[in-house]
């Protein structure tokens, strides 16, 4: 059930194509310059378990840490939108070891002292930035640290709103905090109590419960199929 | 960057745009909708599943004689991963209200509801919770709660985008619960685009008559799915997750009543029974299997896996003749190549254009219609641009949309879309996309009622898995509802089951069944299924993946 035509396609492609070497946890492999690092992965015949999930950039399972010759730094990406470059020595981290914290969203308050009680270590910052530098989305993670530290809910979220949750910002933080934790309990918070609410959306939630809707509903269910047809095409459109 | 050679064509995007612009600037359609002959001709001749060799007869189980999407058929056709009388059902490694298998948007959203109403649940997942289409969905759910727009509207658009084939009981579920999903979810944390006073933000999508298209910037699904993954990891003692670990087969009951799985961990490879009284298949799409060898939007673990399981045991299948092109997948550079461009870029006024930087088509015609509609522009027409390594696409405009909507929308709406190709140095605020048709949705599936009851007692099926919903053509932001609309309901109806059934003696005899019908049609296959996960491993590799035997499973 392999995507068959794709992999005979780039396979013949492998020949004419420009190559570069990788190194996948040490061990050097060839793969097509072009590649991005999952794709490499899988040119040099592993299968993945872990480390891939949407492959589009939106799950953050296939956080991966790499250096290149003569670099003395180290870099961060997700191997599913990353390029390879010749040299690149690559490891992927495919769950980082992290604490969560349990509450019950109804009885918790969008305010500092959540942020004090469930992630105490969030006062630890130090404001080195490592996270910032490491966040494959770019995303400045210090910047949403430092509000949480203030209570500002709404801030965090909007600047944590991104993320991915590929993990790389805790492993590099010197205090041990798990930003991503943190953003995501912010959005909840800023979701649940701190969005304006939507005064059409209540209105139109008591019209479906009175059930204003019932009769209409019976008559396009039991329209017959022509009826209906032309109704549909027959409808006007909001511009 | 685009290769010079394409600079040609980009100069006419250019030279057109203007003109454009004040046409879609004026309100009136920047092209005309087709009527429904004109939609029947365009897919009879250029939407893949038309094509003959698109579909297959299938010759055992419940759908047998029908015509099904060929890889389907294969797929069904095919021998289980386990022997039967290896396992002893008398002593579960597990015990639990409800199983649910695939934590996605559809799974996660049942559990929650399910514990509460007081039922515990264990979920099986393939890969983590969140790997899933749920996770990737950019453009938005489908609601009606603006006062010019009402959920009967809501219907007979769903209705016509699905050619009048959905049924009608679940149509109508789907559009009344929308406006309570968008509160339910809005109470768990989830984040809708809003105004200053609170009005939700709606946009049009394919083949809407109002606008109802709610989001969250172009992070849609991945704010919700966040939400409802945290929901079920605050709740340990309830719902148990177990990660890595898919189910590969249903366990049924003396009375024929579906009653847990047979889950694998991928890993160490063991096999593990759970019993439950009632079990929910929500593990979603099928896009990893490349039908018609076309590139996926898909997750990786998207791969049909409860189609083969349920159809197994006796469960019968609706639409699965008809598969979903999404109209605009990228088609350059390669290393996206299949990812999904959101259609809400053509919400927002983007506009697909031939190398002339002609438009061809309306740009919100119905998914099928549009994708046909595209193909017939290069294949018949050739007025597609060639990438290098020899794809087709189209352009899709979408710096007319800073132009329509205001500077800085792009940059507001579609983050995520905007980093995908800036990473490879195109700026989408200032020049198109390349796009194709990309493989993305599974239209049809088990066959379900307004309770998401299957025709086998006890199994439960919700979200992309089943069918029925979206006749052979789903509408964009009707999917993410459909995951939470009845997800939530077979949370509910399962556990309301659960509450009431007494199991029999387990057993997993329909699988020695299957096998026996096999035989009989004489099908000789060594396809093994469900799939679970697609392999990209090159030929050059596999040439000399040699081993002769293997020790336990691997591989
Ligand atoms: C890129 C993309 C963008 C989209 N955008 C939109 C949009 O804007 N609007 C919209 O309405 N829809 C959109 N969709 C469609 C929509 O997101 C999906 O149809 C929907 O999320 C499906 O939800 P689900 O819970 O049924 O399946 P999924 O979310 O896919 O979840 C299924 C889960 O089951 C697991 N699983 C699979 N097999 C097994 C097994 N054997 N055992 C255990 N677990 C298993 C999978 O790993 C996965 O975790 C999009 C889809 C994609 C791919
Ligand atoms: S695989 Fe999902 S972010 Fe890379």
């Amino acid at each position: 059930m392999a995507k068959k035509k794709a992999v005979k396609k780039s396979d013949a492609k492998a020949t004419e194509e420009k190559m570069v070497t990788v190194f996948i946890m040490g061990k050097g492999y060839k793969v097509p310059a072009e590649a991005t690092i999952m794709g490499a992965i899988e040119y040099a015949g592993y299968l993945l378990k872990r480390g891939a999930g949407c492959r589009e950039g939106f799950c953050g399972a296939c956080a991966t840490v790499y250096r290149m010759p003569g670099d003395y730094k180290i870099y961060t990406g997700l191997a599913c939108t990353t390029r390879v470059e010749e040299g690149m020595w690559l490891a992927q981290l495919p769950a980082s070891p992290a604490h969560k914290a349990i509450y019950d969203i109804k009885k918790i308050k969008p305010e500092v002292a959540t942020i004090q009680e469930l992630y105490p270590e969030v006062f630890r910052c130090v404001a080195c930035n490592s996270c910032s530098k490491a966040c494959p989305q770019d995303l400045e993670v210090m910047d949403y640290i430092q509000e949480a530290k203030r209570g500002n809910i709404a801030a965090v979220m909007d600047l944590s709103f991104d993320c991915v949750m590929c993990g790389l910002c805790a492993i590099r933080c010197p205090a041990e905090i798990v930003q991503y934790n943190v953003g995501l309990l912010c959005k909840r918070l800023y979701g649940r109590y701190l969005a304006p609410e939507s005064k059409e959306l209540t209105k139109r939630i008591k019209e479906v419960k009175s059930k204003k809707f019932d009769k209409e509903f019976k008559e396009l269910m039991t329209a017959k199929k022509s009826d209906l047809e032309k109704q549909y095409y027959d409808r006007d459109l909001e511009s | 960057m685009y290769p010079d050679y394409m600079t040609e064509s980009l100069k006419k995007v250019v030279a057109s745009r203007n003109k454009r612009f004040e046409l879609a600037k004026s309100g009136k359609p920047v092209y005309p909708p087709m009527d429904a002959d004109e939609r029947e001709d365009v897919l009879n001749k250029f939407h893949p599943d038309f094509k003959k060799e698109s579909r297959k007869k299938i010759r055992i189980g419940p759908n047998k004689g029908e015509l099904l999407t060929t890889e389907v058929t294969e797929m069904l056709e095919s021998h289980s991963r386990i022997k039967p009388e290896l396992f002893d059902l008398s002593n579960p490694d597990y015990e639990t209200d409800i199983l649910i298998i695939g934590g996605g948007g559809a799974g996660c959203a049942a559990a929650i509801v399910a514990m509460q109403h007081g039922a515990k649940s264990i979920i099986s997942t393939k890969l983590r919770m969140g790997d899933a289409n749920s996770m990737m969905s950019q453009g938005g759910m489908q609601a009606a709660v603006k006062p010019q727009d009402s959920p009967t509207r809501h219907y007979l658009d769903a209705m016509g985008g699905g050619h009048f084939d959905n049924k009608p009981a679940l149509v109508r579920a789907l559009t009344e619960d929308g406006p309570n999903v968008v509160k339910w979810l809005e109470e768990l944390g989830m984040i809708w685009d809003k105004d200053e006073e609170g009005s939700l933000q709606a946009m049009h999508g394919g083949g809407t008559s109002r606008k109802r298209m709610l989001s969250s910037r172009d992070y849609t699904g991945a704010i919700i799915m966040r939400t409802l993954m945290d929901e079920v990891r605050n709740n340990p003692d309830k719902i148990t997750t177990l990660e890595f670990t898919p189910t590969v087969e249903l366990i049924m009951d003396a009375r024929g009543r579906a009653a847990g799985g047979i889950l694998y961990n991928i890993e160490t490879e063991e096999y593990f029974t759970v019993k439950a009284k009632a079990t929910i298949n929500a593990t979603g799409g099928y896009g990893r299997l490349h039908i018609r060898g076309f590139d996926t939007t898909n997750h990786y673990g998207a791969t049909g896996d409860g189609l083969v399981m349920s159809y197994r045991a006796g469960a019968k299948l609706m639409y699965m003749d008809s598969v979903q092109y999404h109209p605009t997948g990228s088609v350059f550079p390669e290393q996206i190549a299949g990812f999904l461009i959101t259609e809400a870029i053509r919400g927002a006024g983007g506009q697909p254009l031939n190398k002339f930087g002609e438009l061809f088509v309306f740009p919100r015609e119905p998914r099928d219609v549009e994708s046909a509609a595209i193909i017939r522009e290069c294949v018949e027409a050739d007025n597609g641009i060639a990438t290098p390594s020899g794809r087709l696409g189209v352009w899709l405009d979408s710096p007319l949309i800073d132009m329509l909507q205001g500077d800085g929308y792009i940059n507001r709406h579609f983050p995520a879309m905007h980093r995908q190709f800036i990473r490879y140095g195109i700026d989408i605020k200032e020049e198109p996309m390349l796009i194709y048709p990309s493989l993305h949705y599974q239209n049809g599936g088990v066959e379900i009622n307004d309770k998401c009851e299957s025709n086998i007692p006890g199994l439960y099926v919700a979200g992309e898995a089943s069918g029925g919903v979206h006749g052979r053509n789903r509408l964009m932001g009707n999917s993410v509802l459909d995951y939470n609309v009845f997800g939530r309901r077979a949370g509910t109806y399962a556990t309301e089951y659960a509450k009431k059934v007494k199991l029999g003696k387990l057993n997993i005899e329909h699988v020695n069944a299957y096998e026996e019908e096999l035989k009989k049609a004489r099908i000789k296959t060594d396809l093994i299924a469900p799939v679970l996960l697609p392999s990209y491993t090159p030929e050059s590799v596999r040439k000399r993946q040699l081993t002769a035997h293997y020790e336990g499973t691997l591989r």
